[in-house]
């Protein structure tokens, strides 16, 4: 096993799969010449050329309508954005086409499309660049929402993503590009829609994702040296969402804690709470909480900032009061 | 121009030069945070544009905000305070480098979302109209930003209902890394003006006798006849996009050529050659800079941080 960073991680992928299907290729601002704004297609445009690293004017509509479109004749696009903030200036291509177009048309339409997306806050970017607003996507049939938390998950559901036959919305985390994992030697694939226990433990269930499990993993290393287990469960996969390795950790810890970067109203909490409540109510023993984003916009001081970011130590206390 | 107005320009190019240049020491140094994107080497275009402008006239940007919130009269001291994140800024430290604004100054921010702030920019001159008054918006925005819808749909608005805003676009040749040809059907942006039947016209933004220049008659125009009016201005920016821009996508000469169309120098050998002022009459000029942005700076560090509580604060107005 190779320890590698999630930036590499993400870039490898890519490149395996570029390699492997002259279909694929990326599209997005600054993904070539520039090398990509963090730096994960640094080398792609003099290694694949502008034909398959393409530079698009500012144009959101346009990235993600013409790679639907070139994903309904057959190629195999991956759309960048430059951030999911931006995504918001493309919703309805998100939402009212990539969703749709399959089921509306009978089947007819096939979008093997893969929109990559950096999310996430902690950089000081203000309001409009540090959202963390995953939950808003995975609540679209019709799009799958993949969120990783591991340099390898991150390059084994991206791979998959890229061969998948259905538009995927890929989201990484902006602060966790530098973060180190193993990740296995040669080729592998994860299965999108599989989550997955990261951590094992008796005590207490933490279910997260992406940056959350970063956190939550710190967090029970803190609840460790109190003699707390806790098991972590990795969605990794939002929707469709796989509740099966989160129920069978419930069923076995009747205590659990959901953690999450974004919002907590409406939010991925909320869905995991519920399902919990609807498949596995008679194996609660105290009732769930949801560690989240307060409910602000998050503004560029630094202290404001991490004061609105879920923080290690809000994990820990949740933790803890679950298990009173 | 008077020579006192000749001179305040001067002023207030040098001040944007330094408040950003301290700005940047600051940012090495790990006190300004976020995105920076620096106006060095465009500050002709938001000078001379603004020169141009009634109190009463709206100003709206994009986030390469510091210059145009200090030509709109907002102090050194609140820039660099916003900068900092300090509860003594414009934004009260929420906001940080690209969100500067000011109600009072008529400064409707800058704006982080390429081309976002366009549709507002109408919105704000549809206030007017509907009031029945003849303030002009000015909006700014990059040569990028006239790739996305947002720029077509506001133009097209404003030249449909007959909306009183000089468009003004500062081509500085660039979006982040990307060159106007390789991003933009055509080379010369203010044709797209002409696909909307709006007057239009393009300035040389390194003069900012010129802009000033080009601002008056078109914001003439705009008032006059209640019509939009698209203004391109050629510049370029000598720093990168933001802070920390490998710059891999342009070659250091042709940075270092642009370099010498200065627009502080080619004003100040305008200055003297014209002799407007003496070399002396500039050094004060450039004293008195220094230390406004020794004291901003001494400020923005010396201020508070927001409290913590204000973390809830403005999130709706009821
Ligand atoms: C909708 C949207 N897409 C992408 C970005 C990221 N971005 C920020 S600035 C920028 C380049 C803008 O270039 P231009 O309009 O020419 O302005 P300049 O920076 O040159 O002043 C990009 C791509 C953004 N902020 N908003
Ligand atoms: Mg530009």
């Amino acid at each position: 096993m190779a320890k590698i960073t999630m930036r590499e991680a993400i870039s490898q992928a890519l490149m395996e799969e570029m390699d492997r299907d002259p279909a694929v290729f990326i599209m997005g601002e600054e993904v070539g010449v520039w090398g990509g704004t963090y730096a994960v297609t640094k080398g792609f445009y003099d290694k694949y050329g502008a034909d398959r690293v393409k530079d698009t004017p500012i144009a959101e509509n346009a990235i993600l309508g013409a790679a639907i479109g070139a994903a309904m004749v057959g190629q195999r696009p991956i759309a960048e954005l430059m951030t999911i903030n931006f995504a918001f200036s493309a919703m309805d291509y998100i939402v009212n086409q990539a969703a749709k177009l399959r089921y509306m048309f009978g089947g007819q339409f096939t979008l093997p499309l893969v929109i990559r997306a950096v999310g996430g806050g902690g950089r000081q970017l203000g309001a409009t660049h540090s959202q963390t607003p995953d939950a808003i996507f995975a609540h679209f049939p019709g799009l799958k929402v993949v969120s990783p938390g591991t340099p390898e998950d991150a390059k084994g559901l991206l791979k998959s993503a890229i061969r998948s036959n259905d538009p995927i919305l890929f989201i990484e985390h902006a602060t966790m590009y530098q973060v180190r994992g193993e990740v296995p030697e040669g080729e592998y694939l994860i299965p999108i829609g599989k989550s997955k226990v990261q951590r094992e433990g008796s005590d207490l269930t933490i279910v997260t994702y992406c940056k959350g499990l970063e956190l939550s993993m710190k967090a029970a290393d803190e609840l460790g040296k109190e003699g707390i287990q806790a098991e972590i469960v990795d969605l990794r996969t939002l929707r469709p969402l796989d509740m099966e390795p989160v129920l069978q950790s419930f069923k076995k810890t009747n205590r659990a804690i959901v953690v999450e970067e974004g919002w907590k109203s409406y939010g991925v909490g909320s869905e995991i709470v519920s399902r919990i409540y609807e498949e596995a109510f008679d194996y609660v023993d105290a009732p769930i909480i949801r560690v989240a984003q307060k409910e602000v916009p998050l503004p560029y001081n630094r202290t404001l900032e991490q004061a609105a970011l879920p923080q290690v130590t809000d994990i820990v206390a949740a933790a803890k009061e679950v298990l009173k | 121009m008077k020579k006192e107005q000749l001179l305040d320009l001067y002023y207030q190019m040098v001040l944007i030069r330094r408040v950003e240049e301290r700005g940047a020491e600051l940012y090495q140094a790990g006190k300004i945070g976020g995105f920076m994107h620096l106006y060095i080497g465009q500050e002709a275009v938001s000078t001379g544009l603004i020169a141009a402008r009634e109190p009463r006239d709206r100003v709206i940007t994009a986030y390469r905000d510091h210059g145009v919130a200090l030509n709109c009269g907002i102090s050194a001291n609140e820039v660099m305070a916003e900068l900092l994140g300090k509860a003594t800024g414009m934004s009260k430290g929420k906001g940080g480098s690209m969100h500067m604004a000011s109600v009072e100054k008529n400064m409707w921010g800058g704006h982080a979302i390429v081309g976002g702030h366009l549709p507002v920019a109408a919105g704000l001159a549809l206030g007017d109209q509907y009031a029945k008054n003849d303030n002009i918006t000015i909006c700014m925005f990059g040569d990028g930003a006239t790739n996305i819808g947002y720029f077509h749909e506001a133009l097209n608005l404003s030249k449909t209902w007959g909306l009183r805003v000089l468009w003004v676009c500062e081509n500085n040749q660039y979006g982040m890394g990307t060159a106007v040809s390789r991003a933009s059907a055509v080379d010369e942006i203010r044709q797209k003006a002409e696909g909307y039947g709006m007057k239009n016209a393009e300035v040389n933004g390194m003069d900012v006798l010129a802009v000033y220049e080009a601002a008056k008659e078109s914001m003439d125009f705009v008032r006059k006849e209640g019509q939009p009016y698209f203004l391109e201005v050629d510049t370029y920016r000598f720093r990168g996009h933001s802070m920390g821009d490998p710059e891999r996508y342009r070659k250091a000469e042709e940075v270092k050529q642009w370099q010498e169309n200065d627009p502080i120098g080619i004003f100040n050998k305008y200055l003297l050659d014209k002799k407007v002022t003496t070399r002396k009459g500039l050094d004060e000029i450039e004293a008195r800079v220094e230390e406004e942005v020794q004291k901003a700076v001494e400020f923005a560090e010396t201020s508070p941080e927001p409290a913590l509580e204000d973390l809830f604060k403005d999130i709706y107005a009821e």
